[in-house]
């Protein structure tokens, strides 16, 4: 190929350039224009070794010239140190390749293993990478092919013949696979999987990179994944609307940088072969500081003591020559896996199953039964079962199982089996990290990971995979490394790039399993348990959890916590051998299990359907079982089982309430209980002068504002368009303008909101930016986040669409009337004439007065539910959050799940009006934060109450307020729960986390 | 209103004799410079310089962990200090500083304290410093005598960053920077026994010769270097445990790091007495004192500016606050007042007019007010002053110092275009 550089660097010139990135390592070589050598190859981290075995396949090439060499990419960095070479960074190295060899390029797309990068040409050189949360692009798509057992070649022929694409959270990829699993689980063709997979790749990469400038003219794409994904190719074409002369894919896509390189390099030292090689070796000897960490056994002794000890802890599980008797079967189908063990009266395991669920959990049930059931015959006797897990009720249902218990339950009385006295267990599965504290013999308290710690077992898995090792092989090189390397908490995304980062430093595959291990124990211990010391988990503790059959992760545990721990050698199936245990203690006179042909000619079929109950759209599916029988799986309210409740059965819900408050003043322009008193001077000026719409946008502070400023503008005459509750859509059309990537989702979907007001053709947007919120005397000071109070300054930088309209984001003191209409007057009539001071404060004076009413509503409510609950002996659940939570995008219909689970749902503000706030060990200065911890005192102060406190992702604020909720709750011996909240959708794990509350409130007694 | 707070142990008249208190890392040499007044008055200081061992361990053991990274930072220093072994654990007391606006930063203190709890470390007494009255000690007293030589230390190590930010990458014999500050602020040390140090005109004088010693260094040697401008949130900016040793990562990039000094920090915190007043029409008596102190302060800088362009016009000078604070005007409002605010925005600016293009915005991970000052003003600053390069760069426990590099490095690429 011809390389026409038009500085005329190549000119009778020898030129080589290195491309090492985060997994490949390629070279370009350049002789006099013409590039005459490129190569392409998976590094597998040992770069330094890599490198050079590449360069000594080129010679013959090289060998008796002389020639300029330059290195680039993330993982050339350290390499180009210690070999003396000259270093380019990979993005201006790709504009330099693309400036001469197509010129004509408007944008470019380059995806690698670990980083995104755009480059914009015309319209001003800017040159962009991804952000620290959004890495990990190539290794994303590599673990999802992993999760759905498909090579990368199969996945991306099978993503072209998708029908649909869901929603999947773009976030991250950790988000990403939280969205995924339960499309997996539901059953979505996995050519739909696949193409949903790069589609949330393109959203992320235009959403994340492009932060409002628009990608047009003529773009190109570069790098592995848009060289040889075909699937990524379209969706990126589709999504971005090019033609086809303007997506330019090119032959040399995967070696730009390394051509880019080697045009720089030719300024550089000129060196011959044998200089080259030997600068290489030398730097395989030059080794960069890692900081390590203490080795995991000190001895082979102590490794042998350590196996010793944990093979005590076993159940018989292998039965010689058949056994003839009385069985128990216990299942548990959890969110990605099937587990299913047969117990004798002696508590001996006769058969296991372990599997993923494959998309249908029943079909995997009903054939493990038949094969117990042909295996055994006639000489076993079923006495009982019981089913636990996240398919609990299907399972129930479609064969007619004994008992169905809470996953908790069946793992306590599992890990009471081991120890009758275990206080505190531990469960590391692939996805999730479950921890229970037992007091009293009963189950205290329950912690669950969030999105961010999620996928850590998994990630060692497919990662040892990518390594060419199993699971087990990559757990005993683990155990005997000498250095294991710090490899950090965050979350999979921080702890992929750090493992690259501990390649490139030389650290061996030994130190990286310990690693690894290591970093998802202490991601257990300090994010999701939050514990300090040992005895704040107990004095005996069960592990549990497939990820703990990794003996590395069970020794880095009883290392970073001091103490010796349980791990059975069912450790994987401690929930199905829990409810078989369960079902022998509740053996009941004969069991209800469908026999054995009943079992084979079972017919289970399911389709999925949308749920048209409310604006939610749950993706239901639709069980039937021979052909009459019916079930209705993946709702979050009783609509979508089809079940219509009387006024009288409805269960209070004050985000319901609260929703329903706020779309009066949109639909009716005024609250029904207090219609505008319009003064008919206002009224005829506005209509003389065309009534100007203000725009309100629907999110953030103004969610809890908006009767005061519906209000104010209603009375000034203005028409006042709301932009309503937010929907994905509404998120979409604004994402383009987001900066910054790790604001909270409730702050993102601010620019759809804006987009939605400019469409309904507002003459002016109002967003007041309020350092200072609502005083309720609740606290040391009543700010809002900064987030809240000044995303408008955001707003006004960075939406260029806000420059068609006038946009107001007046900095006010809501606290004052006086200052308030000051203020608002001075904004006011700078941009609208009919405005006049003594009008402002007559609107001013009806909008506090209307939020104060509003206001007064809500606690009217609270009362009414709190009142209703306890004459009907319900529970109560403070669902407590910030105003904007009610919003069904940002809450995902939680509020709607509880209250079909049984609860009656309360705000955090609809029960504190004239709550003291209780002493605190924190500054309390946030009004809407004031009122978490005034709900959590309540909360402590009832019986019949529990607070669950939602937070979003990002919050940093919530970081100080979660602790301290969760020790005032704690300090009165009530249950905490968190969720955390984004843009996914996957109710799985809240449906998981408040079944387990329930279950935790029965064996309390409560 | 005030409320309830559970009781933290209060340093006493008693303790001040005995202990010893701990001051973390933020500014390597304003904290010690104020350490040392701490000193004068017959406190006993440890200014703590670790970097390495497990500092941000023992801070992801004790804090929770999305809390913002120079929370982490602080606490993990604190408390592996407590834990070395090199103090008694009865006769300490630690230090940390204190804002007390919208920001989580202003919680800091709290964390620390259930930290120490949770180490078991409950009896050990915190200290804050702060200026807003937030909490008193009664062994621990700010006198206006001390505060005054405190406000000195301020100006002083500013103008010692900035000169030595200008020698070092120019320096002819490695070292000789350090050396100069090092003499320096040891000889302040010992000046400080004299109470004729707290003369204005000393201090004047002392400027000169702390100018007159950086200026051999420098000498007529040209300044052409790149020049780079760190901004950022005040503890991962200043601090190099907080950011990687960015200053050190710069100088073997062989350009010149520019870092615009913590007075204007402190400046900031004084206007938003005004802006308040102006806004909201609240607290206009902290508005009038303000505004002197505003004055008072300006002042000072505006002296020590004027000296550094008459006398040492081979080095750029300090800049002039109350020019930097306008030229945030239409782009945020002087409103935004929690963390670093319109500050972070105002110092982009004024680093493009001194004609530093290049700047590295750096901010903890998930850094509230940097969201809106930070990167949500690199569009439009980009837009309305083209050529310039500002590059966004997040630290976190756990983010990789490749990735850091690899970024910064992109940055640079483009400033030697």
């Amino acid at each position: 190929m011809k390389i026409n550089d038009p500085k005329n660097r190549t000119e009778g010139n020898l030129l080589l350039g290195i491309d090492i990135g985060s997994t490949t390592a390629k070279l370009a070589l350049i002789d006099d224009g013409e590039l005459i050598y490129s190569r392409y190859e998976r590094h597998f981290s040992q770069v330094r070794q890599k490198t050079l075995e590449m360069v000594e396949t080129i010679k013959e090439l090289l060998d008796g010239r002389s020639f300029t060499v330059a290195v680039s990419g993330s993982a050339g960095m350290g390499m180009a140190n210690a070999a003396r070479l000259s270093f380019v960074q990979e993005v201006y190295a790709t504009a330099e390749c693309v400036r001469c060899l197509q010129p004509d390029t408007d944008a470019v797309i380059e995806l690698g293993g670990e980083d995104a990068k755009i480059i914009f040409f015309t319209g001003g050189l800017d040159e962009r990478m991804n952000g620290s949360c959004a890495g990990g692009t190539g290794a994303f798509i590599d673990q999802m092919a992993t999760l759905l057992n498909l090579s990368n070649t199969e996945m991306d022929e099978l993503s072209l013949s998708h029908q649909h694409l869901y929603p999947i959270a773009s976030r991250c990829g950790v988000f990403a696979k939280t969205d995924i699993q339960p499309l997996i689980n539901q059953g979505a063709t996995k050519a739909d999987i696949a193409a949903s997979i790069y589609q949330a790749v393109v959203n992320q990469t235009v959403g994340g990179l492009a932060q409002g400038r628009k990608i047009e003219g003529k773009v190109m794409f570069l790098g592995g994944p848009l060289h040889y994904c075909m699937g990524l190719r379209e969706r990126f074409v589709e999504t971005l609307k090019l033609s086809e002369e303007n997506a330019i894919f090119p032959g040399y896509g995967l070696y730009a940088v390394a051509i880019g390189a080697s045009l720089y390099s030719e300024d550089g030292e000129l060196m011959g072969y044998e200089e080259l090689v030997k600068r290489l070796k030398e730097s395989m000897k030059h080794k960069e500081k890692v900081s390590t960490l203490p080795p995991l056994f000190k001895d082979k002794n102590e490794y042998q003591a350590f196996i010793r000890r944990h093979t005590q802890n076993s159940v018989k599980t292998e039965y010689a020559g058949g056994y003839e008797g009385d069985a128990y079967i216990g299942i548990d189908c959890g969110s990605t896996t099937t587990k299913l063990v047969v117990i004798t009266d002696s508590c001996d395991i006769i058969y296991t199953y372990y599997s993923s669920n494959k998309g249908n959990p029943v079909q995997i049930v009903q054939e493990q039964l038949t094969r117990i059931y042909d295996e055994f015959g006639e000489k076993l006797t079923i006495r009982g079962c019981a089913v636990t897990g996240y398919g609990e009720e299907l399972i129930r249902r479609a064969f007619s199982i004994d008992f169905g218990l809470v996953e908790t339950m069946a793992h306590y009385t599992a890990a009471k089996f081991f120890d009758e006295n275990v206080d505190f267990i531990l469960d590391i599965g692939g996805q999730d990290i479950k921890c229970f504290k037992i007091r009293n013999k009963s189950i205290d308290s329950i912690m669950l990971n969030e999105a961010c710690s999620s996928g850590c077992g998994s990630f060692i898995e497919t990662f040892a995979q990518s390594m060419g090792y199993t699971v087990e092989e990559f757990a005993r090189q683990g155990l005997f490394s000498m250095a294991p390397v710090d490899l950090g908490t965050r979350c999979t995304v921080f702890m992929n790039s750090s493992v690259k980062q501990a390649q490139k430093d030389g650290a061996s595959v030994q130190d990286i399993s310990a690693g690894l291990s290591l970093s998802v124990v202490k991601n257990a211990i300090y994010k999701v348990i939050r514990a300090t010391t040992p005895d704040e988990l107990g004095q005996r503790i069960v592990v549990q959890g497939g990820t703990f059959m990794n003996d590395a992760v069970l020794r880095c545990f009883e290392k970073e916590i001091g103490r010796e721990v349980v791990r059975p050698n069912i450790a994987g199936l401690m929930g199905a051998f829990g409810a078989a245990l369960y079902a022998k203690e509740h053996r009941p006179k004969t069991s209800s299990i469908l026999d054995a042909a009943a079992v084979k000619t079972l017919k289970h079929e399911s389709r999925s359907a949308v749920c048209k109950g409310c604006t939610n759209n749950c993706r239901l599916t639709i069980n039937i079982f021979n052909g009459k029988d019916k079930l209705i799986s993946g709702n979050q309210c009783e609509k979508g089982a089809g079940i219509r409740l009387g006024d009288d059965e409805k269960l209070p819900n004050l985000y319901e309430y609260k929703r329903q408050l706020i779309e009066n003043y949109q639909t009716s322009n005024h609250h029904p209980d207090n219609p505008p008193s319009l003064d008919t001077r206002v009224r005829d000026t506005s209509l003389r002068k065309g009534r100007q719409k203000i725009g309100l946008p629907m999110a953030l502070g103004m969610y809890e504002l908006y009767p005061l400023w519906h209000t104010i503008f209603s009375q000034l005459g203005f028409e006042v368009v709301g932009s309503g509750f937010s929907t994905r859509k509404l998120y979409q059309k604004g994402q383009f303008s987001i900066p910054s990537d790790t604001v909270c989702y409730p702050a993102k979907l601010m620019h759809g909101h804006i987009e939605t007001l400019l469409e309904q053709g507002a003459d002016a947007i109002f967003y007041p930016c309020l350092t200072y919120n609502i005083n309720e005397n609740k606290g040391d000071n009543f700010y809002n986040c900064p987030v809240v109070a000044y995303y408008s300054e955001l707003l006004q930088g960075n939406m260029d669409s806000l420059k068609q309209t006038r946009f107001l984001c007046p900095y006010l003191n809501i606290n004052s009337e006086k200052e308030l209409s000051r203020e608002l007057t001075l904004v006011l009539t700078r941009h609208f004439d009919f405005i006049k001071k003594s009008d402002v404060n007559r609107a001013v004076k009806a909008g506090i007065a209307e939020y104060q009413a509003h206001m007064q509503r809500v606690y009217d409510e609270g009362a009414r539910a709190v009142k209703f609950a306890r004459d009907k002996g319900k529970r109560i659940m403070i669902l407590a959050g910030r105003p904007y939570h009610i919003d069904p995008e940002i809450c995902h219909g939680i509020d709607k799940l509880a209250t079909s689970l049984g609860f009656v749902v309360v705000s955090e503000d609809s029960v504190t009006a004239d709550k003291e706030p209780p002493i605190l060990g924190v500054l309390n200065q946030w009004t809407y934060h004031s009122r978490l911890y005034a709900a959590a005192q309540y909360a402590a102060e009832h019986d019949d109450t529990q607070l669950v406190q939602l937070v979003s992702f990002g919050c940093g604020v919530d970081a100080v307020t979660t602790d301290e909720v969760r020790a005032i709750l704690e300090r009165n011996g009530k249950l905490y729960t968190q969720i955390k909240i984004d843009e996914i959708t996957n109710l799985g794990a809240v449906r998981i986390r408040l079944r387990s509350l329930i279950g935790a409130l029965q064996e309390r007694g409560q | 209103m005030a409320v309830a707070k559970a009781d933290y142990v209060k340093f006493t008249r008693e303790m001040r004799d005995e202990y010893t208190i701990l001051v973390p890392t933020m500014l390597p040499i304003h904290f010690k410079l104020i350490s040392n007044v701490l000193v004068r008055y017959g406190y006993k200081i440890d200014f703590l310089e670790d970097v390495d061992g497990n500092i941000k361990e023992s801070g992801l053991r004790y804090v929770h962990n999305d809390t913002c990274y120079p929370a982490l930072l602080v606490i993990g220093q604190l408390i592996n200090a407590v834990e070395s072994g090199r103090y008694d654990k009865d006769k300490i007391a630690l230090l940390i500083t204190q804002t007390g606006g919208g920001c989580r930063a202003s919680n800091y203190i709290y964390l620390l304290r259930k930290a120490l709890k949770k180490a078991g470390y409950g009896h050990i007494p915190v200290i804050s410093l702060n200026f807003n009255m937030l909490e008193s000690h009664p062994g621990f007293r700010l006198t206006l005598p001390m505060l005054y030589r405190m406000l000195y230390c301020a100006f002083y190590g500013d103008l010692m960053m900035l000169m030595a930010n200008q020698c070092r990458p120019y320096e002819k014999h490695k070292g000789d920077t350090d050396r100069v500050v090092k003499k320096w602020v040891n000889r302040l040390l010992d000046e400080s026994a004299h109470s004729s140090t707290m003369r204005y005109s000393h201090v004047k004088k002392n400027y000169r010769l702390i100018a007159d010693d950086f200026n051999r260094i420098l000498g007529d040697t040209p300044r052409d270097k790149v020049k780079v401008g760190i901004v950022g949130e005040i503890y991962v900016k200043f601090s190099p445990l907080g950011n990687n040793n960015l200053e050190q990562f710069l100088l073997k990039e062989n350009v010149e790091p520019v870092i615009p000094g913590f007075v204007d920090f402190c400046l900031y915190c004084v206007y938003n007495g005004l802006v308040d007043y102006d806004l909201y029409r609240i607290r206009p008596l902290k508005a009038f004192g303000s505004k002197f102190l505003y004055r008072f302060l300006l002042k000072k800088q505006r002296y020590i500016r004027k000296m550094m362009q008459d006398f040492y016009p081979n080095f750029m000078p300090m800049a002039d606050f109350d020019e930097t604070q306008k030229r945030v005007k239409g782009y945020i409002n002087q409103g935004a007042k929690m963390g670093e605010g319109w500050l972070l925005t105002a110092e982009m600016l004024e680093l493009i007019n001194e004609g530093v293009n290049n700047i590295i915005c750096t901010q903890p991970f998930g850094c509230l007010p940097n969201h809106i000052a930070g990167k949500g003003m690199m569009k439009p600053i980009k837009e309305r002053n083209p050529g310039v390069n500002i590059v966004a760069i997040d630290y976190d426990p756990g983010a990789t110092a490749i990735n850091q590099e690899n970024r910064i490095k992109l940055m640079l690429s483009n400033a030697e275009r």
